[in-house]
């Protein structure tokens, strides 16, 4: 197993030295003058000497992409010609909201979709069958942003006035504000990794009203966070519960089935116990596939519904040709799905020994 | 040589059935798939909609109404059969914040979509056949050369690279069309390359070798007719997913310009609206979703259809 997880490690290294590479290149890519972008179209040409100075941009374009490359290994993203402020920092704050965002549209997908599969899979050829693959073919096709904006409408609007309204936008009511757990727990911002860390737990509004106990911001937070879920959720759902159905169909045909079965074992058993694990391995599959559609698909949700997330930021940057945020949110979000596809890679492993060896 | 005359009715009924070649084999497998028929059929009610676009669009689909009928910007659908007085001029799904008529705006965005599908996926499956079958054929350091660019590629959520490549084009149709393109070459030249590798080491291969003829020769005329199939499906899936990024990009005011009458452009420009005038958002997005719908299902149809392995 060990040296398995070490081969995809490795085959990961070349790939993240081109997204290094390919992050680097499109940037530099960008139209446009970066210093006009940051200092308004106005700025003399000393000015703009002065600028391109200060963030490196009047060395020769191989030493940039070199002291890009130390900087990086060294956790440094530069910084923010917009903002004045280092990369990570931002990050910290918009990450998170994407994280949580994800997560919780990824919890929906994998609950509704193997639950809808399996039913789908045991009242094979049903009216109910019929039914949730119908749903499941629509889910796949429906654009992200449309779905939205249809739950804000349905939800927002018709159902005003009932209990089952949810809001339309933000992350919480205006004016509720949490505590920064660095606060909470007295970490000075001179502690650099440790701080960068809690300020991103802290905003993960979830963890920190769980953390700190403060149970209607936390109420809050998850009224705001379902709609977006489950419109940024419906694709993946879709997918697995179709996936699911087929995989355990294919599964529940095999022959050790029919032995559990003339066992004399209860078909619930059967499928539960016996069927359920080997069937869930092409399912896990299709989990790391939809991780990509998640991530392109916040971009939309976050638009939709008004997260200050990383979408929000990567599309504000691009029009500012704030190279360092572009750069650095491209890269990590590259890195976070090349890192999750070797999750999805090692649990395939694990769950399925043949593919370890072979 | 004429035909043997026929001995029984039965004998000249099998004679006079058209010979089996795979393709027509695919053909009736094809028309068995419920799917694929319900897919294809909207998908031809589609096609008939975008080339006869002129003739159903009641209006100009840029033409803005102002001082040429007594209409507001947003109306709702005004239709005379379900109730609106006919004093009033019909418009089936209302009017647009440029007070133009929206179903003829509508009617003319089914033929931006379907062109965006298809010269997409037109122009990733002609790259990714060839980085594929060069890799798959050649093997060695190009090979590698190939898939590791191939892998940095799908190493980035496709729309994300899709803006990213945009942003650096600018914005526009042609643009967006290209980044979608380039964007989805990957998944085809994985396929290419797959198949070549499974085909080039088989004796026919060998036998059109050892009869003297040239690489190029044998890899177009021997090994890549082969890779079609799954090419095929690939593509009929891959036109789904291009006609939802391109609208998505379009949404984000990336794609298609104004006034171009294109479904995720007009949803976008009306998003804001949707409290008041939903009409305006729900249409051009339903459109979306029963096109790409149509795609999925006629591809979902020509896997199974094509699979020799999933034919029952």
């Amino acid at each position: 197993m060990t040296r398995y997880i070490g081969q995809r490690f490795l085959a990961a290294i070349p790939v993240l030295l081109g997204i290094l590479f390919v992050t680097f290149a499109m940037a530099r890519l960008l139209p446009g003058d970066p210093c006009k972008a940051a200092l308004g179209e106005k700025a003399n040409p000393q000015t703009c000497d002065a600028f391109k100075a200060r963030y490196g941009l009047n060395k020769s374009i191989p030493v940039q992409f070199g002291i890009y490359i130390r900087d990086v290994m060294k956790g440094d993203l530069g910084t923010s010609f917009r903002y004045g402020r280092p990369v990570t920092a931002i990050m910290a704050e918009r990450l998170p909201v994407t994280v949580e965002l994800s997560i919780c549209a990824l919890l929906f997908a994998m609950v509704v979709g193997v639950l809808l599969g399996v039913i789908s899979a045991i009242r094979r050829n049903s009216m109910v069958d019929v039914g949730t693959m119908l749903i499941a073919n629509v889910g796949i096709s429906m654009p992200v942003f449309w779905l939205g904006l249809m739950l804000a409408y349905f939800f927002a609007l018709v159902l005003k006035g009932t209990p089952f309204w949810l809001p339309p936008s933000s992350r919480n009511t205006a004016g509720i504000v949490l505590t920064p757990l660095t606060q909470v727990w007295n970490i000075p911002s001179s502690d650099g990794i440790l701080y960068g860390v809690v300020s991103f737990l802290s905003n993960l509004n979830i963890f920190n009203s769980l953390v700190t106990g403060n149970f209607p911001v936390l109420w809050d937070t998850i009224k705001h966070l379902i709609l977006p879920s489950a419109a940024l959720g419906t694709i993946p759902m879709a997918l697995i519960a179709r996936m699911t159905r087929s995989s355990l169909l294919d599964v529940l045909g095999l022959d050790y089935i029919r032995t559990a079965r003339a066992k004399g074992l209860r078909e619930r058993v059967v499928v539960s116990r016996h069927a359920f694990r080997n069937a869930m391995i092409p399912v896990v599959t299709i989990v790391g596939l939809s991780l990509g559609s998640l991530l392109s698909g916040a971009v939309l949700t976050e638009t939709i519904f008004n997260f200050a997330g990383v979408g929000r930021i990567m599309f504000d940057a691009i029009q500012a040709r704030d190279y360092a945020v572009v750069q650095g949110f491209t890269l990590v979000i590259a890195v976070i799905y090349v890192v999750l596809n070797l999750a999805v890679d090692v649990l395939y492993g694990f769950l399925d020994p043949r593919i370890r060896y072979s | 040589m004429t035909a043997t005359p026929a001995v029984n009715p039965l004998e000249a009924q099998i004679l006079s059935r058209p010979p089996r070649t795979p393709a027509r084999d695919a053909l009736r497998a094809l028309s068995h798939t419920r799917s694929a028929i319900i897919g294809a059929t909207i998908l031809l009610i589609l096609v008939f909609m975008a080339v006869f676009a002129p003739k159903i669009a009641p209006y100009p689909p840029n033409e803005p109404l102002i001082g040429i009928e007594p209409v507001r910007s947003r109306e709702a659908p005004c239709i005379h059969l379900l109730g609106c007085p006919a004093d009033r001029p019909q418009h089936i799904l209302g009017l647009d914040g440029n007070v133009r008529d929206f179903f003829s705006r509508v009617v003319y965005g089914s033929r931006v979509s379907l062109v965006i599908g298809f010269t997409t996926v037109g122009f990733a499956i002609i790259i990714g056949i060839l980085l594929g079958a060069v890799a798959g054929f050649t093997g060695g350091w190009a090979d590698n050369a190939i898939m590791r660019l191939m892998d940095v590629l799908l190493a980035f959520p496709a729309l994300l690279l899709a803006i990213a490549i945009v942003t650096v084009l600018g914005p526009g149709l042609t643009n967006a069309l290209l980044a979608i393109g380039i964007v989805a070459i990957p998944a085809y030249a994985r396929v290419a390359r797959a198949s070549v590798l499974g085909i080039k080491e088989q004796e026919f291969v060998t036998a059109s070798r050892m009869i003297g003829a040239r690489s190029t020769r044998i890899l177009f005329r021997s090994i890549l007719p082969h890779t079609l199939t799954p090419l095929i499906v690939q593509g009929t899936l891959g036109i789904a997913t291009a006609i939802l990024d391109a609208a998505a990009l379009s949404f984000l005011g990336l794609g298609s310009q104004p006034p171009m009458a294109e479904w995720g452009s007009m949803l976008g420009a009306e998003r804001n609206q949707v409290f008041t005038a939903p009409h305006l958002v729900f249409f051009p997005g339903l459109m979306i979703m029963v096109t790409v719908l149509a795609f999925n299902l006629l591809g979902d149809g020509l896997r199974d259809a094509l699979d020799p392995r999933l034919r029952k």
